[in-house]
């Protein structure tokens, strides 16, 4: 065994593989199969409803995942991660809309709808590039993590932390969502972007493509975890921790706080531009909703909800709470809220440590009684 | 490995929960989906078109419902959040399996379920005055298009009845359907020769409240001694502080009137409209219209609700008459077969509630009459101008260069949205 | 001169010498004296009709009758109070709950009430509406209340009419009250201008030089523009004339942004200051306090409701009044019911009462959907805070608006004195600066938390009474203020009741300031990346804590 995969393995417990790898086969594997091979009229066959659905979910566990690392490691709490998750978006929104070509409803072969009838004449500059697959990832990761360098150095240098960050963050993305609200913008204004064909080629209405980009989603999410396991099990991760728990005397010990910070924040960023970049070919929208300052708070609720400082945790807070949405709209629209506004009191209530935090309880509570059972059964 | 086996069990187990589907048999009910936000912004507006729906559709099931099977609402709630408007779309069609959506309010939910209804072949009621250069095969346009709301509000007020206009303040909410309507209007008015300087145009965002400047601004605009008229597309939630500023900076209709396309019945349920009076709005229906059809459908509308306040307003007689239009078309086609209904969709008549006939086109939007109200003390609208009959809706303005060129037929052979007009 | 027969009859209070002002405006018609009944009735029968173009003419006509009758008629038309009853008779009718109250158009005698069904009513448009009011205007020049005469002359400015010329002289002649003369004085300038003498041109575009009003700044300017001013000494008086309104119109251009960001500033401050309490102080990330606001909108609008049905209408004015403890005790015990509930469980760990609150403000907001419904709530300006004051030269101020800028103030001012001087605003200081200190004093943190968090919230619930004045009141009033506020607090200073009135006001200032530059949406996003960029600066806002109580 080299010294990476010794490494890589060592990012989890034993257990912690079988549940990861399990997971993976379920979600990779499992699903796809059964949507796409098992007919339509049987109980096992799951809905493209359903693997959209989940696709979806998984780019919200991956935002929660780069929230995470930044709360529940380095004690950071921005609430404004919708900013870098939504320009993922457009990155990718931009793309596909240059993708659409002389499909458009005016049959401009350059511009898009919205531009066409604004009167534009032409691309603006930063529209250029974009009808590159690979330029258009590469923004969506280089933008986010760009906004979040600079914001986070004026921030961190100033030693801004705890509430004040927080909020100064939810003025970012607000003021982020009037930005993209204006049509002068060249972001097609309140509608975004929308009634996109294709990705790369592959029809983006077609089954096979819907479960494609459910599955990249999963393989991104198993990576993105990883990848933050690595960096919360680095040096830098515990230097993250200590800055969390006593920041000023990590300061003492000589160690750049300001750096540590800003590396993991700018990382953060990156993570959830690519979720936000997987999700827009999936839901087939991103307008400056995703900036209003609304979503970026639900997003730290999932990493609460599931469990906060623990990845695994986030990642299941964000399906969960999802979830329970999806569903709710659906059984209870007009009463959802109620159960909703009640799940999250009650989580900060009684589950401080959020869902992971119950189930990690309550194993330990059998492991002690399995314990004292042994235990007694020795001495008997 | 025991692990991985349960969780494969529990996967298994949640997929046969949803995968549920069931057959349809002839006795079951028809399901007919609203979508409608019932929580966040749009709340406001949207929960009265969730509550006509329950109502027309217990109305028809009184009459014995359609091709002898009962109806049945499934309402969900989009929570103005426009992804999921698509994900809500897409669990009414694929795993609910109604066979027709009633909803949506603003464009961006609209294009947002667009693509769900184009794949999936559903067919979508989009009730809601907007702003057109859309026409899709899966959408039916129960709302306005400028042609039946903007422009007959403009040629009304350039009249010697309306005031005999020059100088025209187009100020609306920073989104497309005020874009578009003031790109229109804004072409039409330079081929009617107003000046480009006696034109102004002023956006704002959503929910603005603070309208101070704004207002102040149109004071001065209409300083010039021409008359001077606001052209008004701002949007819902906004609505209520710019009339609450506009009476109390004593901008009276008589000199500056206020012609609203998103002012509603609905909308000025939250204002005293006591110094608003005269101030204007153009829409296809207006509860105020004494006719013997609509008094007895706000009674019926009253019973049902149970509140004797409440109003009925032009997306609601929008909801009124593409219901009637499906529920007819349903029978015509002795199926709920999308296709099937959709052909027999084409000419389509139902009553408006003020009067005449509506007919749904081939470019699925419909003949209306364009009617122009101004707002009298008790919150409800005078007409005071309308067309002598109905007006077919344009889904291509003749006013946008790129847009004039193209048409909308749906009926065989020609069967396209947005095509370039065959050359005759 | 006052003709008291008439008077008595119709009794409206311009009516003193309206046959007078009628006979003298319409020369030709041959009496002043009441017309015939017969004639009247006519005259009157011809508004039934469905034709603008005809009502237009049947007012003209009634217009020459000058019979002080038809004043009273003209108006109940103008407001849309005049019906046709089954039987074709013109009636004025009020409506009074389900039933009209009624009189006869012509003799003004009341007559048996009347259902919707039974009447049907002449419509006027905004044309026929400004036709009336110009003829019933000329005569409210006359009027005995200096308010409607100056009104009168407003309206008659707007619209100059050659014709108006004697009847404005005659009415200058008369007049004792000084603000009306010089009103009338411009009125007479104005058509002045246009006079054959160029002395009278000259002397009418000095009296001009002296206004302030935008609209008479264009009539200069359009004598110049159309070269309808022949004389060269008289053009240049012109130039010098607009040159001077343009200088004070500069003026009151930057007073009138002061004024608006000063009513914004206000605005800011009334949602922020509940949140300077509950967050500043006791540093709860509130938020549920926009729900608070809304809590409080909605006790206005309920405390409306009841006085509509209870109270005699003259009081109606006064709810607001009766509203305000109303607004801050349903707020406030929201406030406790959410502190001893909720937060208590939570002090120390402030990033999770995010959550907590956030859970609580979707609660509140669906509680009230489903109690109140999702639509707008009309919450109505009581009669003495509608309109507006003009200060000069177009620069105006809502009373709404002033009113609530003097209301933040006496909260600030009241919450300030409480906190200073009271024994319980000594027990709060003494437990934000130091809680174990305090608790080993003997007060009670517990009760202090509860009672504090009430505090906030209830003024948080006051601010929302008055925020319904100039707001939506709907479920979702509360999410238009939360950012807002949290912005204000921080930019001000966390923790000072100062910083958050001054970052209030430099906030509303400022964004008034860039509005007419930038436009709205730009100028708000200027305003954020403006905190952003403060903050940098001044991490702990505007006005931070020293000492212990700074700490995290």
């Amino acid at each position: 065994m080299g010294p990476l995969s010794s490494r890589l393995f060592a990012l989890e417990s034993r257990r912690g593989w079988t549940v990861f790898m399990g997971l993976a086969a379920v979600l990779m594997v499992v699903v796809p199969v059964l949507n796409l091979a098992v007919p339509e009229n049987s109980w096992l066959h799951v809905p493209t409803f359903w693997v959209t659905t989940l696709g979806k979910f998984l780019c919200f566990a991956m935002l929660a995942l780069a929230l995470d690392l930044i709360w529940g490691y380095a004690g950071i709490l921005s609430l404004g991660h919708g900013a870098f998750f939504g320009l993922g978006g457009y990155a990718m929104g931009m793309y596909l809309m240059r993708q659409i070509g002389e499909r458009s409803v005016y049959g401009h072969p350059e511009l898009p709808d919205f531009m066409v009838f604004l009167n534009w004449k032409e691309l603006p500059w930063y529209w250029y590039g974009f009808d590159s697959f690979a330029f258009a990832m590469l923004m969506a990761m280089l933008v986010p993590g760009a906004l979040a360098f600079v914001f986070g150095w004026l921030a961190f240098r100033s030693r801004i932390t705890g509430v004040y960050f927080s909020i100064i963050s939810q003025a970012m993305v607000f003021a982020m969502m009037l930005a993209f609200f204006r049509n002068e913008m060249g972001f097609g204004g309140n509608n975004g972007l929308t009634d996109f064909k294709d990705l790369l080629g592959f029809d983006l209405s077609a089954s096979t493509t819907k479960v494609g980009l459910y599955v990249i989603s999963a393989l991104m999410l198993g990576l993105v975890y990883l990848l933050c396991r690595y960096v919360v099990t680095s040096k830098l991760g515990r230097v993250l921790i200590a800055v969390r728990d006593a920041e000023s005397r990590v300061r003492f010990l000589g160690y750049s706080v300001t750096r540590a910070k800003l590396f993991v924040f700018t990382l953060s960023a990156v993570l959830a531009g690519i979720a936000g970049a997987l999700y827009v070919p999936q839901v087939g929208i991103i307008n400056p909703g995703e900036f209003t300052p609304a979503k970026s708070i639900e997003v730290a609720i999932w990493v609460a909800v599931g469990g906060r400082g623990t990845l695994f945790g986030a990642a299941a807070g964000a399906v969960a709470v999802n979830g329970a949405k999806s569903l709710l709209t659906g059984i209870a629209p007009e009463i959802w809220l109620f159960f909703l506004g009640a799940l999250f009191i009650l989580v900060t209530l009684l589950m401080p440590r959020g869902l992971v935090g119950v189930v990690r309880q309550w194993r330990e509570r059998r492991a002690i009684s399995k314990a004292s059972h042994s235990d007694s059964h020795v001495s008997a | 490995m025991k692990t991985v086996s349960k969780l494969m069990a529990a996967a298994c187990l949640f997929a046969g929960v949803f995968a549920a589907s069931e057959g349809v048999r002839a006795d079951e009910p028809i399901k007919v989906g609203v979508l409608h936000s019932l929580s966040g912004t749009m709340a406001i507006s949207e929960t009265a078109l969730k509550d006509v729906m329950e109502f027309l559709i217990s109305e028809q099931n009184a009459k014995g419902g359609v091709l002898g099977r009962k109806l049945e609402a499934v309402v969900v709630d989009p929570a103005s959040d426009w992804p999921l408007f698509a994900e809500k779309a897409r669990e009414l069609i694929e795993q609910h399996e109604v066979d027709v959506v009633f909803g949506c309010w603003t464009s961006v939910s609209r294009k947002s379920v667009l693509p769900v209804f184009e794949e999936l072949n559903g067919m979508l009621f989009y009730p809601v005055q907007y702003e057109g250069e859309e026409s899709s095969r899966n959408i039916f346009y129960t709302g306005a298009a400028p042609n039946q709301q903007a422009i007959p509000a403009v040629e009304y007020l350039m009249s010697e009845e309306g005031g005999s206009v020059e100088r025209w303040v187009l100020a609306g909410t920073d989104y497309v359907y005020p874009r578009t309507t003031n790109k229109i209007l804004e072409a039409f008015l330079k081929a009617k020769g107003v000046a480009e300087e006696d034109i102004m145009i002023n956006y704002t965002p959503f929910g603005h409240s603070d309208w101070q400047t704004i207002v102040s601004d149109i004071k001065k605009f209409a300083s010039a001694g021409k008359k001077t008229a606001v052209v008004s597309t701002i949007n819902g939630d906004a609505n209520v502080p710019f009339y609450k500023e506009l009476g109390n900076q004593g901008i009276a209709a008589e000199d500056i009137p206020v012609v609203a396309f998103s002012v509603g019945e609905e909308e000025l349920a939250g204002i005293d409209t006591g110094p608003l009076v005269g101030h204007l709005a153009a829409w296809n229906y207006f509860m105020s219209v004494e006719s013997d059809k609509n008094s007895e459908v706000i009674e019926k509308w009253h019973e049902f609700i149970g509140d004797e306040d409440r109003v009925f307003n032009d997306p609601m007689e929008a909801h009124y008459i593409g219901f009637q239009m499906w529920v007819q078309a349903v029978e015509k086609a002795g199926t709920t077969d999308i296709d099937a209904v959709r052909a027999a969709m084409y000419g389509q008549t139902a009553p408006n509630l003020t009067g005449g006939t509506a007919v749904m086109n081939v470019n699925h939007h419909l003949s209306k009459p364009v009617l122009i109200g101004e707002i009298q003390d008790d919150g409800q609208f005078d007409v005071v101008w309308e067309t002598d009959g109905v007006v077919p809706g344009d889904a291509w303005s003749d006013f946008i260069p790129e847009s004039a060129k193209l048409m909308s037929d749906w009926t065989e052979p020609f069967s396209c949205g947005n095509c370039e007009k065959p050359s005759s | 001169m006052i003709d008291r027969k008439s008077r008595d009859l119709s009794g409206s209070r311009i009516l003193g010498t309206a046959a007078l002002g009628a006979a003298l405006l319409f020369a030709a018609a041959p009496v002043a004296s009441e017309p015939s009944e017969a004639d009247f009735h006519a005259a009157l029968q011809a508004l039934d009709t469905k034709k603008f173009q005809q009502k237009a003419q049947a007012i003209e006509h009634l217009g020459t009758l000058g019979a002080p009758r038809v004043l009273e008629v003209l108006e109940s038309l103008a407001k849309g109070r005049l019906y046709v009853r089954k039987d074709g008779r013109i009636v004025i009718a009020e409506r009074s709950g389900k039933k009209y109250i009624i009189q006869d158009a012509i003799s003004g005698r009341p007559e048996p009430e009347a259902s919707k069904k039974e009447l049907k009513k002449i419509k006027v448009n905004n044309r026929l509406r400004r036709l009336i009011r110009g003829v019933t205007g000329q005569l409210a020049l006359f009027s005995d209340d200096p308010d409607r005469r100056i009104e009168a002359a407003d309206n008659l400015i707007k619209n100059p009419n050659p014709q108006i010329l004697p009847l404005f002289r005659q009415a200058r002649d008369r007049e004792t009250d000084d603000a009306v003369r010089a009103k009338l004085e411009v009125g007479i300038a104005v058509l002045e201008l246009e006079a054959d003498d160029p002395a009278l041109r000259l002397a009418a575009t000095a009296t001009l030089a002296e206004t302030s009003d935008p609209d008479i700044r264009s009539l200069l300017e359009r004598r110049l523009q159309t070269d309808a001013e022949p004389n060269l000494e008289i053009r240049d008086a012109l130039n010098g004339a607009i040159e001077t309104i343009d200088r004070k119109l500069w003026l009151f251009g930057i007073a009138e942004n002061l004024l608006f960001g000063i009513s914004l500033g206000s605005v800011l401050l009334l949602a922020a200051i509940g949140l300077a309490i509950t967050f500043g102080v006791m540093g709860v990330i509130n938020m549920a306090h926009g729900e608070m606001i809304m809590l409080g909108a909605y006790s206005a609008f309920m405390v409306q409701e009841i006085f509509r049905s209870v109270v005699p209408p003259e009081l109606f004015g006064f709810y607001l009044l009766a509203a305000l403890p109303v607004a801050f005790l349903v707020s406030a015990s929201m406030g406790v019911l959410i502190e001893r509930g909720v937060i208590r469980f939570l002090y120390g760990r402030p990033l999770e009462t995010l959550l907590a609150t956030w859970g609580i403000s979707l609660i509140l907001q669906q509680l009230v959907r489903s109690i109140f419904g999702a639509n707008n709530q009309e919450v109505a300006n009581p009669e003495w805070i509608s309109g507006a004051i003009e200060i000069a030269g177009g620069v105006t101020v809502t009373l709404n608006r002033l009113c609530i800028i003097l209301f933040s103030l006496a909260v600030v001012a009241a919450l300030a004195a409480f906190i200073r001087y009271s024994r319980f605003g000594l027990n709060m200081r003494a437990v934000t600066q130091n809680r174990s200190m305090a608790a080993s004093m003997g007060i009670r943190t517990g009760q202090v938390d509860a009672l504090t968090f009430a505090l906030g919230s209830g003024i948080a619930g006051v601010a929302g009474m008055a925020l319904s004045q100039i707001s939506n009141v709907s479920p979702n009033l509360g999410q238009n203020f939360i950012v807002d506020s949290f912005m204000v607090v921080v930019f001000g200073g966390v923790g000072s009741l100062w910083g958050t009135i001054v970052g209030a006001f430099s906030l509303g200032i400022v964004n008034k300031f860039l509005e007419p530059v930038s436009g709205a949406i730009l100028g708000k996003i200027v305003v954020l990346v403006f905190i952003i960029l403060f903050i940098q600066m001044r991490p702990r806002g505007l006005f931070a804590l020293k000492g212990r109580a700074a700490g995290d």
